[in-house]
């Protein structure tokens, strides 16, 4: 008994039309339905950040967000920051020049919930930046060089 | 996951009258229910989302006090102005719960709504004794590590400590809870386990939380919430105390205080003992220290949660010293 239903939602200011079960998440219509993997599945139980995406430019949790939930809102992904003519976002930059990664994996969530900590006007020092940004857990523990990064990329905002 | 039906409620009527139906869930943050329903302890067979209705949002504040909308976000409501000035210690419990990404997710009435909860209780598969979950099957806690578990409110059929921070500071600040038809004090609306663990608090079938609304005081306009844990962020508190004081003309002696704990019982602890020891007295460490000890009457170990009894008042004294000015 699989039921689907339409949905069509705006990422990257694209709009994207699916069929899917209402329990999809965010995360899986994202890596699954439309081919945008750079959103990553780390604990898939809202515990580590692997999966942030910005709802209406607010940092969220696309693995504990239903793709029918975000339907009329606007989504952005790790895909949607750079400019149009492939120039990093700023905060991509600096994770550059940081070294703010090993293996990479937690970097797009890293890099979504940072753009937003220093939206948010959360990234003022480095405490402020640690406890904002304690949402994105680095299992290589790059945590020194992402907080010199988020610093960074805040100073020059 | 389990699938589900979706509906998208387009009134808070319809939605009340969704949820009437057995096997219905209200869906707001979302951020316990796809939780629990990933692990298996929540089966909806209908979800029914109520973010797209307008007119549940929004937060008030004047000087008779607040109202916060259901659906306003937990980080909404940590960084409003008004909440923060009036109402320290309801902005502190907000701020130090979770993480960012959650608190912009979460709402007002999800948060209270969260389950009081015990690592067992999260994976029916490996524990599947639970009376919470399955009333009448057990408990896998009794016995197994109890780290996290309460110390008090606790029963034979449940240990599970109330793991949320907002309601603390709720309760110490007499806050009522608004169902739409009825209204009830944080404090009322949060039950004991007793023989009933699965019943968490007094709302009924088809009831939806609308608003939450907090009285001013001078108390709560001098207060903190103070959360010690074992890591410094994004993790639930070992112990934490919703604290606010207010002195008479001297500066010294106690005219109100308000006092409540968090991560040590089964539901947000009002500690009544304390303040009542403390009204009409002069501060002092000491008076303070004799009087933070109350916090514990009643209170039972199992086990490894021993040290939430030693803890659990010195978080209070801490507090209480802190908004008195004396630390």
């Amino acid at each position: 008994m699989t039921r689907t239903i339409h949905l069509s939602l705006d990422i990257n200011g694209g709009r994207y039309d699916l069929d899917v079960e209402p329990r999809v998440t965010l995360l899986d219509a994202l890596r699954e339905h439309l081919a945008l993997t750079g959103t990553k599945k780390g604990c898939d139980q809202g515990q580590c950040g692997a999966c942030t995406c910005h709802v209406d430019g607010k940092r969220v949790l696309s693995c504990l967000t239903l793709a029918a939930q975000v339907e009329g809102r606007q989504v952005t992904t790790i895909e949607g920051i750079a400019a149009e003519n492939g120039e990093l976002h700023p905060v991509q930059a600096a994770f550059v020049e940081h070294d703010a990664f090993q293996c990479g994996y937690c970097t797009p969530g890293q890099i979504m919930s940072a753009v937003a900590c220093i939206r948010e006007g959360h990234a003022g020092s480095d405490e402020e930046i640690r406890e904002y940004m304690s949402g994105n857990l680095c299992r290589c523990g790059a945590y020194n060089n992402i907080v010199a990064a988020v610093r960074e990329a805040a100073e020059m905002a | 996951m389990r699938d589900f039906s979706y509906l998208r409620a387009s009134s808070a009527d319809e939605a009340r009258q969704a949820a009437l139906q057995a096997g219905s869930a209200l869906l707001a943050g979302g951020t316990t229910l796809l939780d629990l329903a990933k692990c298996g302890v929540m089966e909806p067979e209908t979800v029914v989302d109520i973010t797209h209705l307008s007119g549940l949002g929004g937060i008030e504040v004047d000087a008779n006090g607040a109202r916060i909308g259901a659906l306003a976000k937990m980080g909404e409501v940590a960084d409003n102005v008004g909440i923060r000035a009036a109402f320290p210690a309801v902005s502190e419990s907000l701020s130090l719960a979770a993480s960012a990404q959650l608190r912009n997710m979460a709402t007002i009435g999800g948060n209270l709504l969260q389950r009081t909860r015990c690592s067992y209780f999260r994976e029916p598969a490996v524990f599947p004794a639970c009376h919470k979950r399955n009333p009448g099957s057990g408990c896998s806690a009794m016995g197994g590590i109890t780290r996290n578990h309460a110390v008090l409110g606790t029963s034979d059929t449940c240990i599970a400590s109330y793991p949320g921070d907002l309601a603390v500071a709720l309760v110490a600040f007499d806050a009522v809870v608004e169902l739409g038809g009825r209204t009830v004090s944080v404090d009322d609306f949060f039950l004991l386990p007793g023989n009933t663990p699965e019943r968490e608090t007094v709302l009924e079938r088809g009831e939806m939380i609308t608003a939450i609304t907090v009285p001013s005081s001078a108390a709560a306009t001098n207060s903190t919430y103070l959360k010690v844990r074992d890591r410094q962020s994004y993790e639930f508190a070992a112990a934490s105390a919703a604290v606010g004081l207010e002195f008479e003309a001297d500066g010294r002696t106690v005219r109100d205080i308000r006092v409540a704990l968090g991560g040590v019982a089964t539901k947000p602890w009002r500690v009544r003992g304390v303040e009542q020891a403390l009204i009409g007295k002069m501060l002092s460490l000491e008076t303070v220290e004799t009087a933070s000890r109350l916090a514990m009457e009643g209170a039972v170990s199992h086990g490894a949660n021993r040290y939430k009894i030693e803890l659990a008042p010195r978080v209070v004294a801490r507090a209480i010293l802190k908004v008195g000015g004396l630390a």
